[in-house]
Parts: C-alpha cells; sequence; structure tokens
C-alpha cells in the first residue's frame, strides 16, 4: 500500500471517528455510530499495517500482540458488570497512558525516527516526545488510582497531604528544569536520565493528584482521564508526526474535556478545586458544624408495606436513582416496579441529575440494563419543574443531589449545586442504608422535611419487599 | 404485667364513633398492651365484635366491667358523670375534653384521682401532627359539610351541556381556611363547583389555591394569624370590610360553608339575617361552628332549618356521620399518642410532663389539673415579617450568582483569547513549517470534537466515554510503526532493536485491549437501550 492511499485511507477513519461520536447523539443512531467507529478502526489499523512504515518481518509479532489484547479486552467486556463500568473505563484509560508511555520511549531510542531532524524541528520533536509521556504517565497512574477508588480496593476518601500544592508546584518546577536539559542534551543516553526522572514525577503526580480527590469527584475525574488520553493520543501524533493520532487525540480530548465541564457545572465547583482536591470528609464537615444551619425535625420511617400503598395510590411517580442503586445491583429490582406501574397506568419517571452515580451518564446505562425504556429516563433539567405535581418522589441510594441546603442555605458547602427537587412532590420517599450524610458530608434537610419518609435498609431488599407488597 | 386499654361504647346520642378500630387494636398489642373492647362498640362504625376479637382484643359485656377493668381508656367524647362514676380510681383517660368549656368535668375527673389527656388539646407543633385528633376530624367534617350541603341543593355542582340544555355550575363560598375550610375546598372543587374562600390569615391564600380554590381577599390592613396558626378576633374596622364582602358574596353564591372559630371563644356571628335574606331561594348554608353558637344568626345547633328559602344546616356531629373513617383517623391518631407514652414498647405508659407533646396533652396528673398548660416554643406557622426577610437573601443569591456570572465569565474569555493569541504568536513565530501543518489540524480537530460532543445525549455520557476509549486506541498505531519499520540510511547501525521492539509490542498489545474491549462494551451498553 502506498503512502497516499495511506494517508487517504486515515481520512476516511477520521471521517469515521467524527460519525462515531456524531452518531450518540441518541440512543437510536448510536449502535451504527458504534459500528462506524469499529470499521474506522479498522481501516486505520489495516491501513498502518500494510503501509509503508511496517515491514512483512512485523507482522508476527503484531499478530500475536493483537491476539493477546483483543482476548484480554473481548473477554473483559463480557464479563464486566454494567454497575463495574467506571472501573473497566479507568482501569483503560490507564492502559492508553501506559502505551503512550511506552511509544515515546521506544521513539525516543530509536535512531531512525530522531535522525531525520534537525535544528528547531529536533528540540519540538524532542518536546513532543517530553510531553507526550509526560501525559501518559499522568493519565496512567491517575487512572490505576482512580480505579482503586472506584473498585473499592483504595478508600475514597480524599487523601490530603501537607503542602500537596507546593508538592505539586515543587514537581512541575523539576518537570521544566528537567525538561530544558532534555532538549539540549545530544544523545540518546544523556536525555534518558531527565526522561526518566520526569517520568517518575509524572506517575507520582498523577497518584498524588488522584489520591487527594474525593469519591463524589470521581465523575470528574473519570472525565478528566479520558480527556488526557485523548491528548496522550495527540502528543504521540505530534511526536510521529502522524495527523490520524492527532485528530482522534484531539476529539477524544474535547470529548473528555466537555464531560469534565459538565459534571462540574452539575456540581456548581469549579474544575480546578475539583482538581485541588479535598471536598467534603476533609474541609467540608467543619465549615457546615460551624454555619450551624443543624436541620431540626423527626424523620419518620416508613415500611415497604407502606411505600407500596402510596406508590399504589399515586399517579405521577419519579424515581431519583443515586450511586446507592448501583452499590445494591437495585436496578432490575427497580425495573419490576416501574413495569408493575405503569401497567397500572401511574406515570413511573426517572429523573438523572448529571453526576448521579460515578461517572457521567453511569444511571442511563444502569436502567438500560434492566431494560427500563430510555425515553422515560430524563434529565433533571426536563422534570424538575414537575415535582409539585408529583405524588411520590421516591429516592433511591442518592443523597446530595436531591440536597434542599443547595437552594436553600447560602451556607452550605453545596449551596448553588443544581439539585432534584424531590421535596416538592406531595410524598418524597427516600431509600437509605442508614442517615449517614453523602459524600460531600453535607447533612440533608430533605430528610427532617414534613412530607418526607424514610426507608431505611439495603437497597434492592427494600424494593424487593416493596414489590411484593405491590403484587399481593 | 401490661396495662389493659379499655374502649366503651360511645354513650352520647347519635355519637357512632368509636375510639380503637381492630386494626388499631393489633397495633397496640404489639406494643405489649392488652385491649379490652365493649360488646357492640363499633357497631355503629361498622366493626363487629367478631373482628375486634379476631385482631386479639378481649370483648367485655356491659360498661361498667369494662370501666372495672381498665388500666386506660379511650374514648372519642368527654365521660358523662356516671361514667367517671364507674372509673376506678387512679386510671387514665384519653379524649376530647375541651377543658375550657367544661372546668366542672375536670373537677370531677380530678376528684377520681385519674390523669387525663385531651386530644383536643395537642399542641400544635410539627412533631405532634400526627397525633393532631383536631385536624383529622376537621378533615372530615368539611368533606362532610360539602356532602350534606350537596344533599340538600337541588342542582349539580359540576357546569354541563347537556341535550337537556346547559347546567351551571354551582358557587361555593368557604368562609374560613382551616383545615376543615381546606378540605371544604377540595371536596367541592372535586364535585366541579367554583369554589370561593376567605380566611382572616392572608398567609393561607396559597393553600386556598391548590386545593383548586378561588382566594378572596378582605381590602382591609390587618394581620389575623394568632398563637399557633389559629386565628385571632379581629377589629372592628376589619370586621366591617369583611361583612361587606361576605354580603357581595352571599348575592353570588349558591352554597356557604362556614368554619370560622376562634380558639376559646364563641363563633364570630359572619352571616347576618340579611345577608340570608339576599341569597338565592334553594341555597345552602352549612355551619360547622354551629356547636360553638354558629357562624350565622339563624342557624339552629344540631338542626337543619329552612329560613328564608335558604336551608341551613347546623349539625355538629359531621365528623360521626362518617363514622368508619372517622374511627380510623382518630384511633390511629391515639395509636401515635400512645407509641409517645410507650417508648419502651413494654406495654406500660409514661406520661412524661418533659416531653412538650405529651405536657401539652395533659390536663389533670394523677388528680392535679395541669391545665392550661404553659405557652408553646415554636408556633406552627413563622410569624409572616420574618418570611420575606428569611427567603430575600436566598433569592438575591440565585440571581446574584447567574448575574455575576455572565460578566466574569466575559472577563474570563477575554483573557482567554488574550492567552490564546500570545501563544498564538509564539507558535507562529518560532515552530517549523512541518509542526504548523499539524498544529492547524489539532486546532480544528478539537473544535470539530467540541462541536460533536454537545450533541451527545447525557443519557450516553457513559457510552460516549468507553467509545472515546476504544478510539484513543488509535495510539496504537503510533507502536505498528515502530515493530518493523523499514529501515532507510545508515542509521540502522545503533539502533536497539530488542528494546524498540520489546516496548511496541507491549504498547500494542495494551491498546488492543482497548480497542476490542472498548467498541465490544460499547456495543454490548448500546444494545441495552430500548424504547
Amino acid at each position: 500500500m502506498s503512502a497516499t492511499l495511506a494517508t487517504v485511507s486515515y481520512i476516511g477513519a477520521t471521517i469515521l471517528f467524527i460519525l462515531s461520536l456524531g452518531g450518540l447523539s441518541n440512543p437510536e443512531s448510536s449502535r451504527r455510530g458504534n459500528l462506524y467507529g469499529m470499521i474506522g478502526m479498522t481501516i486505520a489499523v489495516l491501513a498502518t499495517v500494510f503501509g509503508p512504515h511496517v515491514t512483512s518481518t512485523g507482522y508476527a509479532w503484531i499478530i500475536a500482540a493483537m491476539v493477546v489484547g483483543a482476548s484480554i479486552g473481548l473477554y473483559a467486556a463480557r464479563i464486566v458488570r454494567m454497575t463495574q463500568m467506571p472501573e473497566l473505563v479507568a482501569l483503560m484509560h490507564s492502559l492508553v497512558g501506559l502505551a503512550a508511555m511506552l511509544v515515546g520511549f521506544a521513539n525516543y531510542i530509536d535512531p531512525a525516527a530522531a535522525g531525520m531532524f534537525t535544528g528547531a524541528e529536533k528540540t519540538i520533536h524532542e518536546l513532543e516526545i517530553y510531553i507526550g509521556i509526560l501525559i501518559g504517565a499522568v493519565t496512567f497512574t491517575g487512572s490505576v488510582i482512580a480505579f482503586g477508588k472506584l473498585s473499592g480496593k483504595i478508600s475514597g476518601k480524599p487523601m490530603l497531604l501537607p503542602g500537596r500544592h507546593l508538592l505539586n508546584l515543587a514537581g512541575l518546577l523539576i518537570v521544566i528544569w528537567f525538561g530544558g536539559t532534555f532538549i539540549n542534551t545530544h544523545s540518546v543516553s544523556d536525555g534518558m536520565t531527565p526522561l526518566i526522572v520526569m517520568s517518575v514525577i509524572a506517575l507520582l503526580f498523577g497518584i498524588h493528584m488522584v489520591m487527594a480527590i474525593g469519591g463524589a469527584d470521581m465523575p470528574v475525574v473519570i472525565s478528566m482521564l479520558n480527556s488526557y488520553s485523548g491528548w496522550a493520543a495527540a502528543a504521540t501524533g505530534f511526536m510521529l508526526n502522524n495527523d490520524l493520532l492527532i485528530v482522534t487525540g484531539a476529539l477524544v480530548g474535547s470529548s473528555g474535556a466537555i464531560l469534565s465541564y459538565i459534571m462540574c457545572r452539575a456540581m456548581n465547583r469549579h474544575f480546578l478545586s475539583v482538581i485541588a482536591g479535598g471536598f467534603g470528609t476533609g474541609g467540608g464537615t467543619p465549615a457546615v458544624a460551624g454555619g450551624g444551619a443543624q436541620p431540626a425535625g423527626e424523620v419518620v420511617p416508613i415500611l415497604a408495606a407502606a411505600t407500596a400503598e402510596l406508590l399504589r395510590e399515586a399517579r405521577n411517580v419519579i424515581i431519583v436513582p443515586g450511586y446507592g442503586m448501583a452499590v445494591a445491583q437495585a436496578q432490575h429490582s427497580v425495573y419490576e416496579i416501574t413495569r408493575y406501574l405503569r401497567e397500572k397506568g401511574v406515570n413511573v419517571r426517572f429523573g438523572i441529575h448529571p453526576v448521579a452515580g460515578r461517572m457521567p451518564g453511569h444511571m442511563n446505562v444502569l436502567l438500560a440494563e434492566a431494560k427500563v425504556p430510555y425515553d422515560i429516563v430524563l434529565e433533571m433539567d426536563e422534570l424538575n419543574a414537575d415535582f409539585p405535581d408529583t405524588d411520590v418522589a421516591m429516592v433511591i441510594g442518592a443523597n446530595d443531589i436531591v440536597n434542599p441546603a443547595a437552594q436553600e442555605d447560602p451556607t452550605s458547602p453545596i449551596a448553588g449545586m443544581p439539585v432534584l427537587e424531590v421535596w416538592k412532590a406531595k410524598t418524597s420517599i427516600v431509600m437509605k442504608r442508614s442517615m449517614a450524610s453523602g459524600y460531600a458530608g453535607v447533612d440533608n434537610p430533605l430528610f427532617y422535611k414534613e412530607n418526607n419518609r424514610m426507608l431505611f435498609g439495603d437497597a434492592k431488599k427494600m424494593l424487593d419487599e416493596v414489590l411484593v407488597a405491590l403484587k399481593a | 404485667m401490661p396495662q389493659v386499654i379499655g374502649v366503651p361504647k360511645e354513650t352520647a346520642a347519635g355519637e357512632k364513633r368509636v375510639a380503637t378500630v381492630p386494626e388499631v387494636v393489633e397495633k397496640l398489642v404489639k406494643l405489649g398492651f392488652k385491649v379490652a373492647v365493649q360488646t357492640g362498640a363499633g357497631d355503629a362504625a361498622n366493626f363487629s365484635d367478631d373482628v375486634y376479637r379476631a385482631a386479639g382484643a378481649e370483648v367485655m359485656d356491659g360498661a361498667a366491667r369494662l370501666w372495672a377493668a381498665s388500666d386506660i381508656v379511650f374514648k372519642v367524647r368527654g365521660p358523662t358523670a356516671e361514667e367517671i362514676g364507674l372509673m376506678r380510681e387512679g386510671s387514665t383517660l384519653v379524649s376530647f375534653i375541651w377543658p375550657a368549656q367544661n372546668p366542672e368535668l375536670l373537677k370531677q375527673l380530678a376528684a377520681k384521682k385519674a390523669t387525663v389527656l385531651a386530644m383536643d388539646s395537642v399542641p400544635r407543633i410539627s412533631r405532634a401532627q400526627k397525633l393532631d385528633a383536631l385536624s383529622s376530624m376537621a378533615n372530615i367534617a368539611g368533606y362532610r359539610a360539602v356532602i350534606e350541603a350537596a344533599h340538600h341543593f337541588g342542582r349539580f355542582f359540576t357546569g354541563q351541556i347537556t341535550a337537556a340544555g346547559k347546567v351551571p355550575p354551582a358557587k361555593v363560598f368557604v368562609i374560613g381556611a382551616g383545615v376543615a375550610g381546606l378540605a371544604a375546598i377540595g371536596t367541592a372543587s372535586g364535585l366541579g363547583a367554583i369554589v370561593r374562600a376567605n380566611d382572616t390569615r392572608p398567609e393561607v391564600g396559597d393553600q386556598v389555591k391548590s386545593m383548586g380554590g378561588e382566594f378572596v381577599t378582605v381590602d382591609y390592613q390587618e394581620e389575623g394569624t394568632g398563637v399557633g396558626g389559629y386565628a385571632k378576633v379581629m377589629s372592628e374596622g376589619f370586621l366591617k370590610a369583611q361583612a361587606g364582602v361576605f354580603a357581595k358574596q352571599a348575592k353570588e353564591v349558591d352554597i356557604i360553608i362556614t368554619t370560622a372559630l376562634i380558639p376559646g371563644k364563641p363563633a364570630p356571628k359572619l352571616i347576618t339575617a340579611e345577608m340570608v335574606k339576599s341569597m338565592k331561594p334553594g341555597s345552602v348554608i352549612v355551619d360547622m361552628a354551629a356547636e360553638q353558637g354558629g357562624n350565622c344568626e339563624l342557624t339552629i345547633p344540631h338542626q337543619v332549618t329552612v329560613a328564608h328559602g335558604v336551608t341551613i344546616i347546623g349539625y355538629s356531629d359531621l365528623p360521626s356521620r362518617l363514622s368508619k373513617q372517622s374511627s380510623t383517623l382518630y384511633s390511629t391518631n391515639l395509636f401515635r399518642l400512645t407509641e409517645e407514652l410507650c417508648k419502651t414498647k413494654d406495654g406500660i405508659i409514661n406520661v412524661n410532663m418533659e416531653d412538650e407533646v405529651i405536657r401539652g396533652t395533659t390536663v389533670i396528673k394523677e388528680g392535679k389539673i395541669t391545665w392550661p398548660p404553659p405557652a408553646p416554643k415554636l408556633s406552627a406557622a413563622p410569624p409572616a415579617a420574618a418570611k420575606p426577610a428569611a427567603t430575600a437573601p436566598a433569592a438575591k443569591k440565585g440571581h446574584g450568582h447567574g448575574g455575576a456570572g455572565a460578566p466574569a465569565s466575559a472577563k474570563s474569555m477575554t483573557i482567554m483569547f488574550a492567552v490564546a493569541a500570545v501563544l498564538f504568536w509564539f507558535i507562529g513565530a518560532n515552530a517549523p513549517a512541518a509542526f504548523l501543518n499539524h498544529f492547524t489540524v489539532f486546532v480544528l480537530a478539537c473544535f470539530v470534537g467540541y462541536m460533536v460532543v454537545w450533541n451527545v445525549t447525557p443519557a450516553l455520557h457513559t457510552p460516549l466515554m468507553s467509545v472515546t476509549n476504544a478510539i484513543s486506541s488509535i495510539i496504537a498505531i503510533g507502536a505498528l510503526v515502530q515493530v518493523a519499520p523499514p529501515l532507510a540510511v545508515a542509521a540502522g547501525a545503533d539502533r536497539p532493536e530488542v528494546w524498540i521492539l520489546g516496548l511496541a509490542v507491549v504498547g500494542i498489545a495494551l491498546t488492543s485491549i482497548n480497542m476490542f474491549g472498548g467498541f465490544a462494551v460499547t456495543q454490548r451498553m448500546l444494545q441495552m437501550f430500548r424504547k
């Protein structure tokens, strides 16, 4: 395959990738979109393998490596549970980061690649390698830590080192200084030391950054790492003079950046303050205590039978799921209840907060898995105005996203965060394991509202009981 | 030794309610009590002795036996002198007492060394709402008032266009939007009538609207909210303005339902004989304040009369006319009180005078009259003046946030543009041409990505992430070209083949995981999104 043909194939692949992302604008076209993505990827890989840069001696290696990777990937994709999606995505980000690092190093030690450049071009090329490895390393360790936190292998609480901003700053300065040294070196062996030092610092920085971020901010972190993995690909593209990598990396990078922005907006937080870490458990709690806005009143518990009674008599029901539903694997029970109520003519809808769960769109995927039709799963903005006409609002394992303090208490740490106004419904039922506060560490005045009932217990168990009571 | 709760048959004429229904008997038994019910106690409310037995109660013949056996007596109406005679010394009584109106009754009960909890004296605080029997009864009375009115009214409530002609909707005017008034408004508007309502407390206007009524205001500045959210006596000027409004309404409407009561005072006379005369013949007035003297001058308590062609209903037993419903709600209120009294669930009550709710409800403690209680700490409705002050800063904050956000973002936009300009200038001045080609592609691709991704529906954000993940495995290409490049020129001499090959092969394997895994899992997810 000639170089021009390979380039044209790359353009085709680029277009297919853009169409693939475009297809996700609606669930109907999304499946075709994914197909475009697969075709694009196939074209890109084949054009490269049979293109001018790969000789036939490498085929065996390539096939072997791809078979190994593909079998692991397909196996993981088959067995992963939908509740584990955030973990899987985080793990995959780390792979992209690691691959970017490896490619960067391979490229640096390859004299065939470096030999083509002189003067300013050489400097830029080395800078590209340096940055590519830097982003790759941060993505790699950051994602591994994110995976650990999401899967519960590492505590979800933010780990705050003393003087962590200074540490980060020092790291950044060292990286820049070594960058200067690196560019001025003349041989591969001379450049290796700064490159490795930088890599180690970047790896440590990735760990430190994500360790400092609390569980509730995970959606932002995941999208941010998604974005980084894109930028890593783009940097590799610059390094290899490959436009396909640049375009694809930029697409992925901006996609992740937009998701991070949406998540931050949904929490009324600044991106920088999320990255700086320490939300909730650490800094938030004293502020709450100091604010003195301790909600007063009585929590009214309710039992599954009475919940079923309320649901049976309701005409409009809105269900607000949160991470608790994912933890309890309760989505199928939710669906059974939904189906039963819908058969009885009850208008059941779902209200999804943008940051519900541990990654963007997490709840939608879980509900889709349980066969809940997607046209009754609505965004916060689409149904927030409907709560006053709602008979029962059922909150399943969510807390901060339904906290009226965000609107009512200007001193609350989550003040100004958009929330689902479940307390405006005639009755709200909150399913929770205990009275513990949410990830933001903020007490929830909703629980003490007069029209609120608390259904304590494991979400799945309670929902099953409600279902039994409904059918009885 | 668990205490025995006794439920005697009500003795007042026409009283059909019973203080405890079988459903509540079960719950009381769960709290550890024994329950005794007098034979036939629930007959008038359609609860037979057998049902009580099945619920775990002991059915006893004769009032004397029951009163003697009971440690605690649950009743609806206050006891008669005869019943007090039957009462065991030192036992506990829970019922309506109306201590302000019945000082004599209090003395008699005190003489029996009894402990008496008056269900009409439950403090009006949020925590006590579940045992507020007055509200439960008022709710039923409001409903029944509309039903009684409909019964005596010669027309439909709802407007209809029939083949035989047009039927105008009935117009209902409700005076007093307390619990009873609101229930009446809801019931009447549910039947299709046009409902208007008036109350001296302006803050109930929203509640009236929420029940489907129209709030008629009296154009006179005076705050009518008294302690505990009840109404208070108004000034003369206000009363005059109010009378004007009522006179006007009387001419227009078909049905008037009055619920105006001021605690501890005779009911205010709001509907004069003049107003009754001005009403259309066939109209109906339901005077729910009849027992306290009535809101209408022509009301005869406990009776239905016709004056000037207007039917005036003065029933004072409206809740009892819906005996099954009112018994159920009343006994649930009693059960909630019992829960408060018996937190240990061992079947023995503890009249804890430290508890605000129990302190307010208890009118006699072991023979000592404790009524009236100290003023409640918290009013049910906060003073109106505090309300705007409390909400205003919040509202302002909301607006201020958006307002401040806009210029700030304009400012940051300017800064961003400036930074971008400097950056572009720097790159343009220093970078070689080949780099700029790639840079152009990069910047444009960022914008394409930006446009495309904003169109992605939030429901598909997780598939978006997994598909971008799969796509970012394009980095495999970087590894692919390093596996076995066609070695040109003399560079091959010191090329660390093994290292490069190793790194590249591992890179390919890693990205393949992403490539295949990412697309496969996305496909799996998308398959699930079904209508």
